[in-house]
């Protein structure tokens, strides 16, 4: 009997080897190349932990119920080896949420490789200097892995900051701070993607009020204008035009987008058409992660 | 205007033309002047509307970055002064400027307006690297668009002298009164947009109108029609089919900033 497991990605289900029954604790994990179990990794952060709260939510072969109908609707199906084929499909990703003790809100992200830390502060006391009087003041706060912070980092902060500033309800806490801390743990190809989702898992973890969720999708063209999603570092590289959208939740609209490379419009339009498809999977992991972690509970 | 601004705004906007009597599609007026920088390499200042932005270009010996040997570099650096608005102050560039720095790096590296193979003299060894300063006179919104047309009419202005190295000494040997200008792939030119209340795009914002949006877009487009930069820093979401007129504004932008570019190198070439 195949086993189906539902990449938290593409919504391609592919047919992973024939010979496991359908077994919801099985998940796939690119890294290994094999099934490996899930419910392990979930004991062994308990115990890490100490806290009872489920946090850890793995974005593959965690949604049993889904995985199932996901089977009957969808009839292609691939048998492949690698973690993903050529074409459009997102890696691995996996949220992680309170686990940190001081900040209001912290989560971290994984995309594949690509891991990154947020903590959120707030509303908290503000300097009398930056104060806006009818809203938040928000700062964003990137720091690399390795170095000093530089232009670019400040760049991407300016990013970040002015996405979470057209979702965030800065109204309703007037004269105060909210502070996103990003930190880089890994960087494997489409970080501000990452650093975006974790603000945003973040925040809702801090329980800032939000008009909106919103994710960040990387696409990646290359010299002869195949589309990539979610590329890795390697990618990138190779790519000729590497284009970063954040999408809201509630209309899939273009909230903010940054470019590298030369692409034409057609091709713009192409990846922001790729991009809202990815960002329906995006946000269905958000909502089936706060699902669990609120039910639980 | 003082008490309810954006009120006053939507006053305008209801009619489709704006306090200034533009309208919602149209550019101030634009001015170039190059070469006005005798001890630069190359310089131009552009005024778009209050907009000051003067850019100088010294070209200067360096050693060729270890990962690409025969290539030079450019490092620009938008300066954002005290003089220019009340809103800077002195002392280290604040976030706009090194926002500003970081989207002219992006536009040339991305753009490839200049083929960074021609700034190397002797690979591995010596190489150009020119200095791009763009200080901004007088900040009356629209900095970007202001910004890379200046760069672009001042990289075009630069004449870098004939180097030729010694083999005895190992020496570089410029000649002065050889001078060429630089070989400029593309030309890339950046179209800004405010976008007021979710649904209204107007081109071309002054700083009042930049502080009333609720989100800014800049587009740089090349000859081609090519996309070299799509910079969208937050502020409210835009759909698909808004994109579209902002690309095809940008494509007739292109086309007047061109036309302008031309006029200006055509007038100074007999010197």
């Amino acid at each position: 009997m195949a086993f189906l497991d539902f990449r938290g990605g593409s919504g391609r289900v592919q047919i992973v080897s024939k010979r496991r029954a359908t077994c919801g604790r099985h998940s796939w994990s690119p890294r290994v190349g094999a099934c490996v179990r899930r419910t392990h990794l979930v004991r062994k952060r308990a115990l890490l932990g100490g806290s009872n709260k489920p946090r850890l939510h793995v974005g593959s072969g965690a949604m049993e119920g889904a995985m199932q109908t996901e089977s009957k609707i969808r009839a292609d199906s691939r048998t492949e080896p690698g973690p993903r084929g050529p074409g459009c499909s997102l890696r691995h990703f996996a949220c992680e949420q309170n686990l940190l003790s001081r900040p209001d809100g912290s989560a971290s992200f994984l995309q594949g490789d690509t891991s990154v830390l947020a903590g959120v502060y707030g509303p908290a006391e503000v300097k009398i200097s930056k104060e806006i009087f009818n809203k938040a003041t928000l700062e964003v706060i990137l720091r690399p892995k390795t170095g000093l912070p530089g232009v670019a980092e400040k760049s991407r902060e300016r990013l970040i900051r002015n996405t979470c500033e057209a979702v965030v309800l800065g109204a309703l806490h007037p004269r105060t701070s909210i502070t996103v801390v990003l930190q880089v743990v890994s960087d494997a190809g489409s970080l501000l993607a990452c650093c975006l989702n974790a603000a945003c898992m973040a925040l809702v973890d801090a329980g800032v009020p939000m008009r909106a969720l919103f994710c960040g999708v990387t696409c990646a063209l290359d010299s002869d204008g195949t589309l990539m999603l979610d590329p890795t570092a390697k990618q990138e590289k190779e790519a000729r035009a590497v284009l970063t959208f954040a999408l809201d939740s509630v209309e899939r609209k273009l909230l903010m987008s940054t470019t590298k490379g030369l692409y034409s419009d057609a091709e713009l339009q192409q990846c922001l058409a790729a991009a809202q498809t990815a960002s329906t999977h995006v946000f269905r992991f958000y909502r089936e992660s706060l699902q669990r972690r609120y039910s639980k509970s | 205007r003082t008490v309810e601004p954006l009120e006053y705004y939507r006053r305008f906007l209801k009619e489709n033309c704006r306090p200034d009597g533009r309208e919602l599609g149209e550019f101030r007026t634009t001015t170039v002047n190059v070469g006005s920088i005798g001890t630069a390499d190359g310089s131009s200042l552009v005024k778009l509307g209050n907009t000051t932005v003067i850019c100088g270009i010294k070209a200067e010996f360096g050693a060729p970055p270890t990962d690409a040997p025969d290539k030079g570099y450019v490092v620009p650096n938008v300066d954002l002064s005290p003089l220019c608005s009340w809103r800077f102050r002195s002392g280290p560039p604040g976030e706009e400027a090194q926002v500003a720095s970081q989207f002219i790096a992006d536009v040339i590296e991305n753009s490839q307006i200049i083929q960074k193979e021609d700034l190397c003299i002797s690979s591995g060894k010596l190489a150009w690297v020119l200095y791009c300063d763009l200080i901004c006179l007088n900040h009356d919104g629209n900095i970007l668009d202001a910004c890379t047309f200046a760069l672009l009419a001042a990289l075009k202005n630069v004449q870098l002298p004939e180097v030729t190295i010694n083999e005895e000494t190992a020496l570089a040997e410029v000649n002065l009164k050889k001078k060429s200008y630089l070989n400029i792939r593309t030309h890339p030119v950046a179209t800004s947009f405010a976008v007021f209340d979710d649904t209204l795009l107007i081109v071309d914002p002054t700083e009042e109108e930049e502080h009333l949006a609720t989100g800014t877009l800049t587009v740089v487009m090349d000859e081609e029609g090519k996309l070299c930069c799509l910079h969208k820093p937050g502020g409210s979401g835009l759909t698909g089919a808004k994109l579209q007129d902002c690309m095809s504004r940008a494509v007739t932008r292109h086309k007047e900033v061109k036309k302008l570019m031309d006029e200006v190198f055509k007038s100074m070439k007999p010197k």
